[in-house]
């Protein structure tokens, strides 16, 4: 196979498995109480920059080794986003649960803006970075070329499928993940079965944000440069991934940022990447066209 | 109890929202200045308030405008056109300012300089360049920087005469002023017999440029022309080296000009060797000196545009004295009929608005994290 057609793939790999990593907050958030949460994308931006933070604190108590390093800040940034996650549901969708479905939608618009003027109050408006932790690439030759792996690139696939591969375990396998689906079936059942659903949709808030936090901690370490507007561009990727693969659906969101990922970087790599964007979408659009529900998606049956 | 809490938290932050708009006291004369002060070029947007301040004071200090202090309002645009636009009209219906300086990027200047001309108000732009500012026949419109069509023109030459580049790779940010100056530097390179292998665009906002990277390697391209920001040539020529690309050289535009570059790179071992294209520095020149010492004695190191917005202000105080006016059309008449002596050496507009010597040089930046102007190469 072609180096440089490799390349493009691994490229997009890791861009659409980041994005798989942060569909899967838009996609369970749905999935349970049937709500877009547009602040996802800032949960990630707050992640970066907790990231940051947490690698400088490490820095500054003179921890220098990477598996340390990365270590510390994954539990660090994973814990405190959580946090922020379990805050965001309780203090601004919560209130709203019963009442009309635009109202927390509006809310989640609200604390997106709220986030971003948050970071942007407190940590400046400048653009924030973190040096490079892991440094030096695998220089593979293949056939007519040879592909570069960076070792941050190669981390971040086996971290991100590492963290999916967790996610599907315990939602498929343990007592808080049958909680979910039971929840995410019937809510007014499930908490007619003992199930206290309000704490469920607490723990998909946190668990949506862990993932985010993953996300954050990978793309902090590859590109190395985030602000407090980082957030948007990301975050409508993500959404788009989550509908692409089926909204609601967990392996459609993995599949889904996967895919967007791939033709992404396919489409700029081998035709122009002026127009990858409008080549995403319209893949998009004749997804949604053929299969409404998205690739992995169940159909919508109507509840009666 | 929960939820009337929440109620009462939500109307005290409307009410508190509310007030955050303040209105000025009466002031004097007032000079708008937009540019980005929030968002991922806030940094230009700091050195535009840092030099238009210390110019304000230093004019107050000597008596001001006509008689009145300058009263400087400023406008965030966050390099959005359609925020541009809104801070236009804030500036001249609110604040009734007398004269702007602003914007920064082109794709702001361009509309929110309408809203001026309609209103009869000066403006001048620090950091504008793409030619479409001063092209459109406004008569009050100017500007204290080149054009890229003279920038263009030097980066093209440079890349061809020095850096004997064959190969190049052209790329832009899809922007007013990244694709226009791109368009001006390939124009060029395709004159002197260069052209390009690749010529393509970038989102601004993503950070993920590794496609694009991977086009040049298969390209086989020699060096790499970015028009564009900051935010985004830092990741570009990151991922570049990341990729194995160590001898292409990179260079790009007056879009680079701060520090931050290193932030946005990753550290100062991925800008180390960076060409761009900026005015010949103004710290050097002898008029200079004393602003300069002045404001290193403050602490703060008058990079980039900082000087630039300082000479516009100086350049506005010096068109009202001279008109002995406060209309900003009698301004826009003796600006272009005279010079003015200002911070960066003396001035003079030609009818377009445009300076009548522009003076384009390249610079490297260097294993530190500075960058330096180059000597001139014949």
């Amino acid at each position: 196979m072609d180096g440089i057609f490799l390349q493009q793939l691994i490229n997009g790999l890791t861009l659409g498995s980041v994005y798989g990593l942060i569909a899967i907050g838009y996609t369970m958030v749905y999935g349970i109480i049937g709500m877009i949460n547009f602040a996802h994308g800032e949960v990630y931006m707050i992640s970066a920059y907790l990231a940051a933070i947490s690698l400088a604190l490490l820095a500054y108590f003179g921890i220098e080794s990477f598996p340390l390093l990365i270590l510390g800040t994954l539990v660090f940034t994973v814990v405190v986003t959580g946090i922020y996650g379990w805050v965001i549901e309780r203090v601004a969708y919560k209130p709203l649960r019963n009442s009309t479905r635009l109202a927390p939608l509006i809310s989640a618009i609200g604390i997106s803006l709220i986030l971003q003027n948050y970071a942007q109050i407190s940590q400046g408006a400048k653009q924030q970075g973190v040096p490079t932790l892991l440094a030096g690439a695998l220089k593979v030759d293949i056939g007519t070329g040879f592909v570069q792996l960076t070792y941050t690139k190669i981390f971040i696939l086996i971290a991100a499928f590492a963290g999916m591969a967790v996610l599907t375990y315990i939602i498929k396998y343990t007592k808080l993940g049958r909680m979910c689906r039971a929840t995410q079936q019937d809510r007014k059942m499930a908490s007619i079965l003992g199930i206290n659903t309000d704490r469920v949709i607490s723990y998909v808030f946190i668990i949506g944000a862990a993932m985010a936090a993953l996300a954050g901690v990978l793309i902090t370490m590859n590109y190395g440069t985030f602000d407090f507007y980082a957030g948007f561009v990301i975050g409508i990727k993500a959404f788009t991934a989550a509908v692409l693969g089926g909204i609601g659906s967990l392996p459609g969101a993995m599949l889904g940022g996967i895919i967007l990922g791939i033709s992404e970087s396919l489409f700029s790599g081998l035709i122009n990447s002026d127009y990858k964007d409008v080549f995403s979408f319209s893949l998009l659009v004749l997804i949604l066209i053929f299969r409404p529900q998205g690739l992995l998606g169940r159909p919508l049956v109507a509840k009666v | 109890m929960s939820q009337t809490f929440y109620k009462k938290g939500f109307l005290a932050l409307a009410v508190s929202a509310a007030l955050g708009v303040s209105a000025f006291a009466q002031a004097d004369i007032k000079f708008g200045v937009a540019g980005p002060m929030t968002g991922a070029n806030a940094s230009f947007g700091e050195q535009y308030m840092r030099g238009a301040q210390a110019a304000a004071d230093e004019i107050n200090a000597k008596g001001g405008v006509n008689g009145e202090k300058i009263v400087l309002v400023k406008g965030d645009d966050a390099c959005e056109p359609k925020q541009a636009v809104a801070v236009a009209n804030r500036m001249v219906d609110q604040d009734k300012v007398a004269g702007v300086v602003g914007h920064f990027c082109s794709s702001s200047t361009i509309p929110a300089s309408e809203v001026y001309s309609d209103a009869g108000v000066i403006a001048i732009t620090p950091g504008s360049t793409n030619p479409a500012v001063t092209e459109r026949g406004l008569s009050a419109m100017f500007r204290m920087c080149g054009r890229d069509d003279q920038q263009g023109i030097v980066a093209g030459d440079y890349i061809v005469d020095v850096l004997k580049g064959k190969k190049v790779a052209v790329l832009h940010d899809k922007d007013t002023y990244g694709q226009g100056l791109a368009d001006a530097t390939k124009a060029q390179l395709t004159k002197r017999g260069v052209t390009p292998v690749l010529y393509e665009g970038l989102t601004r906002g993503e950070k993920d440029f590794s496609a694009v990277v991977t086009k040049i390697r298969a390209a086989g391209a020699d060096i790499v022309y970015f028009g564009g920001l900051h935010p985004e040539a830092g990741p570009l020529v990151r991922q570049l080296r990341e990729q194995g690309l160590k001898d292409v050289k990179f260079m790009s535009d007056d879009g680079i000009v701060t520090d931050e570059l290193v932030t946005t790179a990753g550290g100062p071992q991925y800008v180390d060797g960076v060409y761009m294209t900026f005015g010949a520095d103004p710290r050097m020149l002898p008029e200079s000196k004393a602003v300069v010492e002045q404001f290193r004695k403050s602490g703060y190191e008058p990079e980039g545009y900082t000087l630039y917005a300082y000479a516009s202000v100086q350049t506005l105080a010096a068109a009202f004295n001279g008109a002995k006016s406060d209309k900003g059309e009698d301004a826009a008449k003796w600006l272009k009929a005279n010079a003015v002596k200002t911070v960066m050496g003396e001035k003079t507009w030609d009818a377009k608005g445009d300076l009548k010597v522009s003076d384009y040089v390249v610079y490297q930046w260097d294993k530190d994290g500075k960058y330096h102007q180059l000597e001139k190469q014949k």
